[in-house]
């Protein structure tokens, strides 16, 4: 029996009247990694995005029900933000380096969580770096800017930078869509290596990708949760037969 | 029922109905095609018309350079620059003293105003977005940006010069303060809405404070716009001599008694000389002002663009 690390309950998400989700229920099962697929629209990112509530930026994005992380609802009253955003990494569509240099951009958000000496510090991005296998293209660049890496190069980075802050869990938000086949190969490698460390949710449009990474798959549609279970049963025997026709590309 | 909200006309149920061979366009008449002839030659006039107005636009830039220049050209030496101006009838009167004021009064104008307006402008791109507080001070900026230069001055003259009883190159900061402010405001918040919304949630999704994020990312990420913005409003009110008018005043002296006492400053020496003095000597020293202050104001634009590409 598998440790379940994220549980969400009856979770409604509202932008202003218009409700786009849909009485989620999940269990997410911890140091797996779990996909989320479904067709545009279909409330994936909206899912992903209640995890550490960053939806809250926004005016007039609510959630209804509850997340349990380790067992404790996110949205109760004394749940500190900053240290649950921590502890809830976060990988966007875009790469989204900080106009900052290659190092600090790992370094500042470190500084902010954790007291360390220099030296400290330095050790601690150069293992970052290394878990995102991106040291050895940055090594000597770590003092230029983090934007005028390439694309690959960037998502790579920003994976270092959330995973430099020690969190529990990665939530990755399509994170290869917007970057090459052979660079998203590389980064799917990445995210393998760092499942014994991380629970991972990845939401991803690229059904091979889904079925290539993840342990378990939710299937959602229209703001529901039409089906979840093992990736291999979703994609080789799925019980809905909405499931069977999106993943057979009937729509999508 | 669900199905119909898609909004996807080719919905799969549909979608096998069509079969490779039809056109699903069949129920169009043939398309009548129009003359390319008449599309190039419009395209070809408006870009005429452009180059036109492009012309008569640095044209007349140029012409205010080059009059400047000729007028004002050769006035210009190191005793100009350097020395204060004299009373009338004095020779070999400088503007020195000018500079210096106008260069202090708009300083002392910016380091007052700057960290109000860019901090207002923060307020109303991030912290206060979509309230209604925050479109009423938008509101209220907007309507700030339109009041003429000279009523500013009046006021100032009013709130300022009045209670104090004297004339003084700080009253002339306020003045230049407050026009400054609205300036500052709106563009320190367009360039920050400029800030795509994936920084702000890759900072927050860090764990850093909406405070932390706003200073240390956004606020770098938008610094050209920034700075664009502040060096624009310092240009743009460089110049400003009606709000000058009525509290900075006008002297002959160095500007030892800033807060106390009317200081020496371009743009009403330009006023002064041009247009109340009799005296040939003191036109050309006026058009040497004018094109003192033209250059700072283009070397200022000059940095501004450079800043820009650097970011």
């Amino acid at each position: 029996m598998t440790k379940i690390k994220i549980e969400t309950r009856n979770l409604s998400f509202f932008y202003g009247n218009h409700q786009s989700l849909f009485q989620n229920n999940l269990k997410i099962e911890a140091n797996k990694i779990t996909a989320i697929i479904g067709p545009s629209g279909c409330g994936k990112s909206t899912h992903l995005r209640v995890y550490n509530r960053i939806f809250e930026l926004y005016r007039g994005q609510r959630a209804e029900g509850e997340v349990l992380i380790d067992g404790k609802n996110i949205f109760d009253e004394d749940v500190d933000l900053l240290e649950l955003r921590r502890k809830v990494g976060m990988i966007f569509q875009k790469p989204t380096p900080f106009p900052m240099t290659v190092f600090n951009n790992i370094a500042y958000p470190l500084r902010l969580h954790f007291q360390l000496s220099k030296s400290e510090i330095e050790d601690r991005v150069e293992e970052a770096l290394k878990n995102a296998s991106i040291w050895d293209d940055v090594k000597d660049k770590l003092h230029q800017s983090g934007q005028a890496l390439s694309g690959g190069q960037q998502q790579r980075l920003c994976i270092a930078r959330a995973i430099a802050v020690e969190p529990e869990i990665l939530l990755m938000d399509e994170p290869t869509s917007a970057i090459d086949p052979v660079v998203t190969f590389q980064i799917e490698e990445t995210v393998q290596k760092l499942k014994d460390r991380f629970t991972i949710v990845i939401v991803t449009h690229n059904m091979q990708q889904a079925a290539r990474l993840s342990d378990n798959t939710a299937f959602f549609f229209r703001g529901e949760i039409v089906e979840f279970g093992k990736t291999e049963t979703i994609f080789t025997n799925p019980a809905k037969k909405k499931t069977e026709e999106y993943i057979t590309g009937r729509f999508s | 029922m669900k199905e119909e909200n898609n909004g996807n006309s080719l919905k799969p149920e549909n979608r096998q109905n069509i079969l490779p061979h039809q056109n699903i366009f069949h129920h169009q008449k043939p398309l009548k095609k129009k003359p390319i002839f008449w599309r190039k030659l419009k395209a070809g006039m408006m870009e005429t018309l452009s180059l036109v107005v492009l012309a008569v636009t640095l044209g007349g830039m140029g012409w205010i350079l080059a009059s400047l220049l000729q007028e004002g050209a050769s006035v210009i030496s190191w005793s100009f620059l350097t020395e204060p101006s004299k009373p009338y009838g004095v020779p070999n009167g400088g503007i020195g003293n000018a500079l210096v004021g106008t260069l202090l009064i708009t300083l002392t104008a910016a380091v007052i105003t700057v960290p109000v307006a860019v901090a207002g402008g923060i307020y109303l791109a991030e912290f206060g977005k979509g309230t209604r507080l925050a479109n009423a001070i938008r509101f209220c900026a907007n309507v700030m940006m339109g009041i003429p230069s000279i009523v500013v001055g009046l006021f100032i003259y009013a709130v300022y010069v009045i209670p104090t009883g004297h004339f003084s190159g700080f009253a002339g900061s306020l003045a230049l303060g407050v026009i400054m402010l609205p300036l500052i405001m709106r563009t320190t918040e367009d360039m920050l809405l400029l800030v795509p919304d994936t920084q702000r949630e890759a900072a927050l999704a860090l764990g850093m404070t909406r405070m932390r994020a706003t200073l240390a990312i956004i606020c770098r990420c938008a610094r050209g716009g920034l700075a664009t913005g502040i060096l624009m409003a310092l240009a743009r009110v460089s110049g400003e001599t009606a709000p000058l008018l009525f509290t900075a005043l006008w002297s002959n002296t160095w500007c030892d008694r800033f807060f106390t006492a009317p200081t020496a400053n371009i743009p009403v020496l330009m006023t002064e000389y041009t247009t109340n003095s009799p005296f040939q000597e003191l036109h050309a020293a006026g058009w040497g002002a004018a094109l003192v202050i033209m250059a700072c104001i283009l070397v200022l634009n000059v940095t501004v663009k450079v800043l820009c590409k650097t970011n």
